[in-house]
């Protein structure tokens, strides 16, 4: 029988250990899957390399991890939002590294890896900066950069209903990077709102295919970073 | 410049300037800000389908209060609506569209567009900055079209049109058309091409301003 259901968020992060590389699904609060990250603080792991667009806001979910100095080094697109204190504090002082990639780059560097692809091809960041000292290629007379796939050791997501295979759809743009982070992890640990009886869901809607899933664990009433933030909430 | 400037358009009056050229049957992304006003102008009887880069085709106004969903939101994480026919897709479709060339246009602001379209809208470059970059990279390199809404001048009267950008580049020789307050550039073989005037303002007024070379397009009378 398959059965990936484990009984807390406790549980599904146990084994991360110290210098994981750690993809995190959300784009801002949408997709964020909070309880994890807060049970990946309580949990203890440390110098972790995290993958997320952004670098949370206020001092809950990721946010909190990055304050709590568990984070070594980030990589993602767009480390500064609105009530984004935290990164840019522990950036300045030195104590957390940033990889900053184009949000498309990195939305394909980790479609690739999970793919099995170790790199490629893309004309975003030919000509400036950000092109740094990569290998460049021309093909058909236009310049391209090469970059390379991205994989992680897990993978922590959100999705709306799942059932025991690890079938999962999502709610709205809360979507966005999980599907492909779930394909580019060793293990993907998944938080869903509700659990559903494997034929619930309908085979043409299954967003990711229970293959790329390994861990689910119900929470079914998520909290809402924005309120928390909007609060003045600081976890733990 | 140090006298308050008054001639020409307002942010809303850009904005709706632009949206008179978006045709009807088209996929555009908005960028933060001004971009984001243009969704309301774009003439009746035109149908265009708007893409957030989170995930979405098809977005629609903001919802009314209290109605919003935390899941549903824009680039600029702020909530929005979907439209009757919008669909949902992850990061990697979603920059498929952008950097497969499949979005028709793309409206953004800049800090600096120079004369043969090279476009800085991410970063100064200030050494104690924290960069941050987001899909503006991938916007410019691989939407069809590049149109910048932009203050002609910075807030202290330094030219935003210019011969080459000092800013970090987002991408080179990507932009197509600017909206300023004062004029209608094109990026053309002579640099900044004058298409069209803001009520009141002249040739000449609009040269004090542009640090590039700004000529007259061709068969434009000068108002």
């Amino acid at each position: 029988m398959i059965d990936k259901r484990v009984g807390s968020v406790a549980e599904a992060v146990a084994d991360i250990p110290d210098g994981a590389t750690v993809m995190i699904g959300g784009f801002g609060e949408a997709g964020s899957p909070i309880e994890l990250i807060h049970a990946l603080i309580d949990q203890g792991a440390t110098g972790l390399t995290v993958v997320n667009n952004n670098t949370g806001s206020g001092e809950v979910g990721l946010a909190a991890l990055i304050k709590a100095e568990r984070v070594s080094r980030m990589i993602c697109s767009f480390p500064r939002t609105a009530n984004s204190t935290v990164f840019p504090e522990l950036y300045r002082a030195g104590k957390t590294e940033l990889e900053l990639v184009p949000q498309g780059t990195l939305a394909e560097r980790i479609r690739a890896g999970g793919a099995g692809v170790p790199a490629f091809y893309t004309a975003t960041s030919v000509g400036t900066p950000l092109q740094g000292d990569k290998e460049v290629r021309s093909f058909g007379g236009r310049e391209y950069v090469m970059e390379y796939g991205l994989t992680a050791d897990y993978a922590l997501i959100k999705c709306e209903r799942a059932d025991r295979y690890g079938n999962l759809v999502y709610n709205k743009t809360a979507r966005n990077f999980s599907p492909v982070m779930a394909t580019a992890a060793t293990t993907t640990i998944v938080q869903t709102r509700r659990i559903v009886e494997p034929g619930e869901l309908d085979p043409e809607a299954v967003i990711t295919p229970s293959i790329f899933v390994h861990r689910i664990v119900t929470v079914p009433d998520p909290l809402v970073e924005s309120e928390l933030v909007a609060a003045g909430a600081t976890y733990p | 410049m140090t006298s308050t400037q008054t001639l020409g358009w307002t942010r809303e009056q850009m904005a709706q300037r632009a949206a008179l050229d978006i045709a009807d049957g088209s996929y555009v992304n908005l960028g933060i800000g001004i971009p984001e006003l243009v969704a309301k102008y774009v003439p009746e009887g035109r149908e265009v389908i708007y893409h957030t880069e989170n995930g979405l085709l098809g977005m629609g106004p903001a919802p009314e209060p209290g109605t919003g969903d935390p899941e549903l939101i824009n680039a600029g994480k702020k909530q929005v609506t979907s439209i009757q026919g919008a669909a949902f897709f992850h990061h990697a479709d979603s920059f498929v569209m952008i950097r497969g060339g499949h979005i028709d246009l793309c409206v953004l602001g800049a800090m600096q567009v120079a004369q043969n379209g090279d476009l800085a809208n991410w970063s100064t470059g200030a050494p104690d900055a924290i960069p941050a970059v987001g899909g503006a990279m991938d916007l410019v390199a691989g939407v069809k079209t590049i149109y910048v809404i932009t203050q002609h001048t910075t807030k202290t009267g330094d030219p935003k049109l210019v011969e080459s950008c000092t800013y970090p580049l987002t991408g080179p020789g990507v932009v197509d058309r600017i909206y300023t307050d004062l004029a209608v550039i094109n990026i053309g073989p002579e640099g900044f091409h004058l298409m069209e005037l803001a009520p009141g303002v002249t040739f000449e007024y609009v040269q004090e301003r542009t640090a590039g070379n700004l000529v007259l397009e061709t068969g434009l009378v000068p108002s």
